[in-house]
């Protein structure tokens, strides 16, 4: 029997807009660099809150410093998100992203440094965290129809057998989910190089084609103005040779088996831009595993899903990362970062419709709460894509 | 029985080693993946886990296919059997 259906359920937590979350988080965010120490003296204060350092938002300005909000904004609004408490050095941005986070309605106050000092910022932030973890800490899950679950994929440290094996467990348990009317999203635009047409043939439209094709070309003008090389070791990576591939095509062909067989590419996404509709989106993006995910997170999906091949480790603060190896050394080697196994898929031992039936069961797990190998360890890597040098 | 490597269409001209310990002089048994049908090849270098094999003998300036489609060009000359890896091909692009 299937393992998912129109009338599948998970518990999850419906926020304050609708949306429906599978963590309950109180964010301690800073605006800047110079904020994350408060943040994390803050998080240290209050239990059950989680601060995001990062190393941005100085001196951005145009397309990039949009980008900073919109990644900012967008973590604070994803429902996985109860509460937010903003620092900033100055007030006036901090507000910007305050009153972008208010827009879903959950709870959100912003604190400035200027003219307080880290100590008074630190007091009056832990005052308000405290009121937000104790509301937070009621917050019950409840029943949520399988197609509000957002879910993402990226994959990372990949290898032949990503190709052969976890990634097409994704594409099948994408071609499962989208017929459900799900939010899902793949991107990784360089890592597309080779296997563009393909993804073009799938466009659902002539319009969508075109938006794809644009963001392929423009990151492809990108690589061309920087490049001093073929890329070897960049793109592909180190690892990734290490592993067994070869050329850029050939992890793309692998890659791209993340999109499955049959569902449709039904929109384009500009990076941590929020999708209008269900459906498959594409969002043009980093292929680096901690920058992708961030955007993932920041677009509101609430699951992702990252096959690997060699072992990426990667964790994200707020979107649950559920990792599948179809390697069996990797498997073998560091079992406590793998969620799905799928290394039988290379011996014949379970089908691919069966590899998909086991990730759409992590998956549920996940939502109903069990941790992700990731989040057990501790991963919390929550990395912003840069555009250009700041001003 | 073992499968030592994988293919994903008959097209190709590279598969993928799925097994630790493949030495030269070993008989290795493949699995067609889109076609579910089971082909073989004899291994002339010591390939490791998730490397790639050559399925016939390569030219310089060949295409390599893999999935079926174009994966990149042959840039030394490749045995059937040979480790197929950036000694021998090189991308098309960038």
């Amino acid at each position: 029997m299937a393992v998912i259906s129109k009338d599948t359920t998970f518990l999850g937590y419906r926020r304050e807009n609708g949306r429906v979350g599978v963590r309950n988080h109180v964010v301690i965010l800073p605006l800047d660099d110079l904020s994350n120490a408060a943040a994390e003296a803050v998080a240290h204060n209050i239990k059950g809150t989680l601060a995001i350092p990062h190393p941005y938002g100085r001196l951005q300005f145009g397309a990039d410093l949009d980008l900073h909000f919109r990644t900012l904004i967008g973590a604070g609004c994803n429902p996985n998100v109860a509460a937010v408490v903003v620092i900033g050095i100055e007030d006036g941005w901090t507000k910007k992203v305050v009153d972008g986070i208010a827009a879903t309605g959950k709870p959100v106050a912003g604190f400035g440094i200027e003219g307080h000092g880290d100590h008074d910022t630190i007091l009056r932030a832990s005052k308000v965290a405290r009121e937000y973890s104790q509301w937070a800490s009621e917050k019950q899950r409840e029943v949520c129809g399988i197609s509000e679950l957002w879910v993402s994929t990226k994959c990372g440290e990949s290898d032949t057998t990503s190709g052969c094996g976890a990634n097409p467990t994704v594409g099948n348990a994408f071609d499962k989910l989208h017929p459900l009317g799900n939010y899902l999203c793949f991107g990784e635009t360089s890592e597309i190089t080779g296997g563009e047409k393909i993804v073009a043939a799938r466009c659902a439209n002539d319009a969508v084609r075109e938006r794809f094709m644009f963001m392929f070309n423009r990151y492809q003008d990108m690589i061309n103005r920087h490049k001093t090389s073929d890329l070897s070791d960049s793109q592909p990576t180190k690892g990734n040779i290490a592993g067994g591939l070869t050329t850029i095509e050939e992890k793309a062909l692998g890659n791209i088996q993340k999109i499955g067989k049959v569902c449709k590419v039904d929109g384009v996404l500009d990076k941590a831009e929020i999708p209008t509709g269900p459906g498959l989106w594409f969002m043009d993006s980093s292929s680096a595993a901690a920058e992708m995910v961030t955007l993932c997170a920041a677009s509101g999906y609430a699951v992702h899903f990252f096959p690997t091949g060699q072992g990426n480790v990667i964790g994200n603060p707020i979107l649950p990362v559920i990792k599948i190896c179809a390697n069996p050394r990797t498997v073998r080697l560091m079992s406590e970062h793998v969620d799905v196994d799928t290394s039988g898929l290379l011996q014949r031992e379970i089908t691919l419709d069966q590899a998909g039936d086991k990730l759409l069961e992590c998956m549920l797990r996940t939502a109903n709460g069990r941790l992700t190998a990731a989040e057990a360890l501790g991963h919390r890597e929550f990395v912003m894509t840069r555009l250009y040098e700041s001003a | 029985m073992t499968i030592h490597f994988v293919l994903h269409d008959t097209k190709d001209t590279v598969a993928v080693v799925v097994v630790e310990g493949v030495k030269a002089g070993m008989e290795l048994s493949g699995w067609i993946m889109d076609e579910d049908k089971m082909t073989n090849v004899v291994a002339k270098s010591d390939i490791p886990i998730g490397h790639k094999v050559a399925l016939k003998d390569m030219a310089v300036g060949d295409t390599v296919w893999k999935y079926g489609i174009d994966m990149g060009k042959v840039v030394a000359p490749i045995k059937a059997g040979e480790h197929a890896h950036v000694q021998n091909i090189k991308t098309k692009r960038w």
